[in-house]
């Protein structure tokens, strides 16, 4: 048992931009203001600003990352790995985590109120990318008087946002951890996005994403859900988790959960649609699904680049299989870049990068130290 | 005096890499070598390497490694993207030993190779005398049990590179404890070879 002890309370603070006529011009050509974006702080800065490190969540995680907030019965998502002495130490580090651009933990997003109309957004939001959530994040980070992040870290969609970082701002991280994630959607992965897409618009209480103030289209987005979550898992976790487990002794003979799979998925699905907006779940798989650094856009020809890479994926893991990872480090090698990548047994699937793993937190402990300690060599 | 418990071919190759050269270690192990090449020559290091254990031992150290066979580890580097490519104790562990030889040579200017020698002469004695496969210090495994997929002694190292019009700019003869000069084919343990297209 890990008695390493967390962060205790921690609170979510709001940053607004491009307010008035400042606004953000998006990838799409639109423009989109002002936003808000909810992130935390764990640690202090320190006195030259070079600790701090950012970390990006994945399509249903908010800025909530560790620690506690009033009420929490669990901490927030990556608490197994921030905090004091933990992989992304806060005792040595600045870690900051904000709500991605469109989603719906206090982040600007189609639930907000457009300040138009008086009326949340729903589908007048324009569609957004992972570049225009980095965008938004070098915001953050310039307003927390951070020219270079030590470290831009993060699973999944997280992962994505890191290598966006390395081709929108190469000048402004010092290293990535991308971690089970691809530097494009694949058809498979945009299948299942799309197949949950449709489920949210398959239900009448979507009505075109106009919802806010009545029935949510909650049964659509429990399904988009389970689907998801049983691409998270593995064939063998899954077995290892329920096998073929009854949630009573014998079949009911009729349509009701009888296999504990059955009844996780459910749980999962109606536990989900209590905190997460149907529109953003849209808007957050589309922009995954039109992510594509591939073909030389994630560094640029001609551009030599110093960020130090650490790429790690999990054999297990079928929605990012490690072949993407790899696909990765094969074009950082013909681009010079230092290059770390592991691809780590676990049997948990996609999902792995969230659990406890002490490989995992070996791996960026002794990557952001050296990396820390070489920053350091540099100034000196 | 402090006991030095440097391997020998680590000791040789040391020598032989020059200060802040970019060097590519494929199967680099847990990173012994290269941390010691960074820390004393300033180089520029990149390891490659299988095992996962090795791997975390290597990130300890610092060092930047990724996860790659000996055979698919080249895949990608531009040509002489290295001034040094050691393959130390792993090119008999290679599928295709020819294949990767050329990657070396085509990515690294040089290439510093370290292998064990089957022909040392109490492999010959033990194949001769007992009709048993060789187990020696610098071959140490059971047939059922090693990691080695190929067998070769320095004079068949030398004719692959006749063969194959590699250029030998170097070679060292490893014993138990130090170098040796007389008959390598015969006592030494292990060769290391610098070599080049």
């Amino acid at each position: 048992m890990n008695k390493k002890e967390g962060l205790g309370m921690v609170r979510t603070k709001f940053f607004t931009f491009a307010e008035g006529t400042n606004k953000l011009v998006l990838s799409s050509g639109q423009r989109i203001g002002p936003i808000t974006l909810a992130y935390e702080t764990y640690g202090s800065l320190d006195k030259d600003k070079s600790n701090a490190i950012l970390i990006a969540h994945a399509l249903s995680g908010d800025a909530h990352a560790a620690g506690f907030q009033e009420g929490d019965k669990k901490p927030g998502w990556w608490d197994v790995m921030i905090g004091p002495h933990k992989a992304f130490d806060t005792t040595k580090y600045f870690v900051i985590c904000s709500n991605v651009l469109g989603g719906c933990k206090g982040t600007t997003g189609p639930s907000s109120i457009n300040p138009k109309t008086n009326k949340p957004y729903a589908l007048e939001f324009p569609l957004i990318t992972v570049s225009d959530m980095v965008n938004a994040q070098k915001y953050l980070i310039d307003h927390l008087g951070i020219k270079k992040l030590l470290c831009a870290a993060g699973g999944s969609m997280g992962g994505m946002q890191a290598l966006q970082w390395v081709a929108s701002y190469p000048e402004c991280v010092r290293s990535v951890i991308p971690i089970a994630t691809a530097w494009k959607h694949s058809p498979q992965q945009i299948a299942f996005d799309e197949v949950g897409r449709q489920a949210v618009m398959a239900d009448p209480a979507w009505k075109k994403g106009n919802y806010y103030g009545d029935t949510k289209p909650e049964r659509g987005l429990a399904v988009a859900r389970m689907i998801g979550h049983i691409t998270y898992m593995s064939d063998q976790s899954m077995e290892e988790k329920f096998s073929r487990k009854l949630k009573d002794k014998n079949y009911s003979f009729s349509f009701t959960a009888d296999f504990e799979v059955e009844g996780y998925l459910r749980y999962r699905g109606d536990s989900f649609v209590k905190r997460f907006d149907a529109n953003s779940y849209l808007y957050i798989t589309k922009a995954m699904d039109y992510f594509d650094l591939s073909g030389g856009k994630l560094i640029l020809q001609g551009k030599d680049i110093d960020t130090r890479f650490l790429m790690i994926a999990f054999q297990s893991d079928w929605l990012y299989p490690a072949y993407q990872s790899r696909e990765i480090v094969h074009f950082l090698k013909t681009r010079f870049a230092n290059v770390t990548s592991c691809e780590i047994k676990s049997s948990y699937g996609h999902d792995a990068f969230l659990l406890e793993n002490d490989e995992q937190a070996h791996l960026i402990k002794h990557f952001l130290k050296s990396t820390h300690n070489q920053t350091k060599d540099e100034k000196r | 005096m402090k006991k030095d418990n440097t391997r020998l071919d680590h000791k040789i190759i040391y020598s032989i890499i020059e200060p802040k050269s970019r060097v590519l270690d494929l199967g680099c192990g847990d990173g012994e070598l290269l941390a010691k090449l960074v820390e004393g020559k300033n180089i520029k290091a990149q390891g490659i390497e299988l095992n996962n254990k090795a791997i975390y031992k290597c990130v300890e150290r610092g060092l930047n490694v990724s996860h790659s066979n000996v055979d698919d580890g080249l895949k990608g580097y531009p040509d002489k993207s290295f001034d040094y490519v050691i393959l130390n104790q792993s090119m008999q562990e290679a599928k295709k030993v020819d294949y990767v030889m050329k990657e070396a040579l085509r990515v690294g200017k040089k290439v510093v190779v370290g292998f064990p020698n089957f022909a040392y002469l109490t492999a010959r004695l033990r194949v001769f005398f007992k009709g048993k496969v060789p187990i020696t210090p610098s071959l140490p495994y059971h047939w059922y049990s090693t990691p080695n997929l190929h067998f070769l002694s320095i004079s068949d190292f030398r004719s692959f590179c006749l063969e194959k019009k590699i250029t030998i700019i170097k070679a060292y003869y490893l014993g138990e404890k130090k170098a040796i000069q007389i008959l390598p084919n015969l006592f030494a343990l292990n060769a290391i070879f610098i070599i080049s297209r």
